[in-house]
């Protein structure tokens, strides 16, 4: 067993009104970034946990996400990274 | 009849769904711990607004694991009623008791006021009090009240008549949608399939005295009672 830091990145999903990334593209833009094309404003969530690999943690991770990290109707989720303590 | 009133760390709304229970509709209510595990002979299981768990992750996320959940979903399904105001729709949405979701509102902005709402089916337990197209006034006050679902859902609850509430403008606007969050279909309040679970976002429990501004909320209590009652 060892001990891993996980990293996961949850976004809104594609297609649906994100209106918090809208105000923060406006904002950019007038701030002096015209190339902003999207942003899109979401949470990023590190789990420490045991196990057995840092494949394990990932997976293990993953199905965090689907039960309780993430609501798969709104939004999406992708492992970061995983590396270990 | 019993209403049982669940209290989660963060509720706010459950003493006035106390209120409207025991003092404008004449019934019992008690309250309901959220460790508690049993609903103590509730007929009816109402989970109030607030921000339960402080809307931690998700509004509704952390509170649907809660060990009183178990049993109102097992009550739930064993068809008997339970409604959710603002934060309670947000939970059942998250436990899966009612499709969808309910998402930042589109303006950002918290909003607190009292709305338009167009009966849209009379035929629940919950609103057959009403008259289908009746507009009512029921304040609403959330932040995360947009709801959301795919469109497969959508069409799905709205060819079974479960879209019960709808936003509309004003009285001289009956048909036409106006969403205060930006809903989809301006939505305002579902059921479940089974037609025993309700969730809202407008908060009828504030809407049961005409000395604070409305009591067109009284009739979701009543239609209940009515129901279970015969």
């Amino acid at each position: 067993m060892s001990r891993f830091r996980v990293a996961v990145h949850i976004v809104p999903r594609r297609g649906l009104l994100d209106p918090q990334g809208k105000a923060v593209t406006d904002a950019l833009r007038t701030l002096g970034f015209p190339a902003v094309r999207d942003v899109h404003v979401g949470r990023h969530v590190v789990v420490e946990m045991d196990a057995a690999d840092s494949t394990a943690a990932e997976r293990s991770t993953r199905d965090m996400c689907q039960k309780l990290l993430a609501n798969p109707i709104i939004e999406d989720f992708e492992i970061a990274s995983v590396s270990t303590l | 009849m019993k209403f049982g009133i669940v209290t989660f760390p963060g509720s706010n709304c459950d003493y006035d769904a106390y209120h409207a229970v025991v003092d404008a509709l004449g019934e019992e209510a008690v309250y309901l711990w959220h460790k508690d595990h049993d609903l103590r002979g509730s007929d009816v299981v109402i989970l109030p607004g607030g921000f339960s768990y402080g809307d931690y992750l998700r509004a509704g996320a952390i509170a649907r694991f809660s060990p009183i959940m178990r049993e109102v979903i097992a009550h739930a399904e064993r068809g008997a009623p339970v409604m959710g105001f603002c934060n309670g729709f947000q939970i059942m949405c998250e436990a899966g008791l009612l499709p969808g979701a309910l998402l930042r509102n589109a303006s950002l902005r918290f909003v607190c006021e009292a709305v338009r709402l167009r009966v849209e089916n009379a035929d629940t337990p919950f609103t057959n009090r009403y008259t289908r197209g009746q507009l009512i006034t029921i304040p609403i006050a959330h932040g995360d009240g947009r709801y959301t679902a795919d469109a497969e859902t959508l069409s799905r609850i709205e060819g079974e008549g479960r879209v019960v509430f709808r936003y509309v403008g004003g009285p001289g606007d009956a048909d036409e949608w106006w969403s205060p969050n930006g809903s989809m279909n301006a939505i305002a309040g579902i059921v479940s399939a089974a037609g025993n679970v309700l969730g809202m976002m407008p908060h009828p429990e504030r809407a049961v005295d005409d000395l604070l501004g409305s009591s067109d909320g009284i009739g979701v209590f009543e239609s209940i009672l009515s129901r279970v009652a015969a």
